[in-house]
């Protein structure tokens, strides 16, 4: 599992959630910084957070936690070291894959 | 100004279905209620909605369809009806292209799901249809018309399967590239 690629949307995800966020910040937060490349779509998403949610790679804070604009009570989300983690490993597979690429190519 | 509209399409071509609302929708006419054969809309600003459709997994109104709805409305997508486990949303946005799976497995999960539902109404319908064709000729006892009427919706059902197991293919072929 340590050798998987993330998906597209997790990697982006994961990187949002160091600071928490509602759903619908997610998707901003992802198209903004991909800079518009990356739309993610609701349904995506929602799988997404639950299945982070089931492995323990983030957590959705308590309500009390939970910013109350306007009456709404949006849940947010935020990393935990595990998924942190998942995020190093990544980072190093891509940085790999970047390496070898260059290094190839440029021959 | 509201505005009923009565259309059939097969459970198959729900992609027609959903060009068609967005058509109606860059018209200036908005989903507002779906009912059997029947669409109502209301004035909008041409192309001021986006349409989607969406399968669920689950027919009745369970805890987790409904947190699934809430979660969303709260990115901006209103939910307009259901007809059986279809359900219909609309989204203000200016993308034509107002979809609720960005990623292809999502889009191959959902085509299987509808076609293990299809599959369901295809066997159920030759199940009928043969039996009630071999006891009207071999007992006289059955109505023969139903039988043939069962055994033809049997044979739709089944065109509809193939062509949505080769659409999932097409998808299934991408992943294999693409993420």
């Amino acid at each position: 599992m340590g050798n998987s690629a993330l998906t597209e949307a997790v990697y982006y995800i994961l990187l949002s959630l160091v600071e928490p966020m509602h759903g619908y910040g997610i998707m901003q937060n992802v198209e903004q910084l991909s800079g518009g490349r990356v739309k993610l779509a609701a349904g995506t998403l929602y799988g997404a957070i639950n299945t982070l949610l089931e492995k323990g790679w983030i957590v959705a804070l308590p309500e009390n936690n939970i910013l109350k604009e306007k009456g709404s009570r949006k849940k947010e989300y935020l990393i935990t070291d595990r998924g942190k983690e998942m995020l190093r490993c990544e980072i190093q597979r891509l940085r790999e894959l970047l390496e070898n690429g260059n290094r190839i190519l440029e021959q | 100004m509201r505005k009923t509209v009565h259309k059939w399409f097969w459970v198959w071509d729900f992609d027609e279905e959903e060009k068609w609302l967005n058509e109606m929708a860059a018209k200036g006419l908005a989903l507002v209620g779906v009912g059997w054969c029947r669409y109502e809309f209301e004035d909008c600003l041409p192309g001021e909605y986006a349409v989607c459709l969406e399968f669920f997994e689950n027919r009745c109104n369970t805890v987790e369809n409904t947190k699934y709805i809430e979660f969303l409305e709260e990115t901006g997508i209103e939910h307009v009806g259901k007809l059986l486990r279809w359900h219909y949303f609309r989204k203000k946005t200016q993308e034509k292209n107002f979809r609720l799976y960005s990623d292809n497995v999502s889009r191959v999960k959902h085509l299987t799901m509808i076609i293990r539902f299809i599959a369901v109404l295809t066997g159920v319908n030759l199940y009928m249809g043969i039996y009630d064709i071999f006891v009207y000729f071999m007992f006289h006892n059955s109505i023969l018309l139903l039988g043939v009427v069962n055994l033809l919706c049997g044979t739709l059902c089944g065109y509809g399967i193939v062509r949505l197991i080769q659409k999932r293919k097409r998808l299934e072929t991408e992943q294999q590239i693409f993420e």
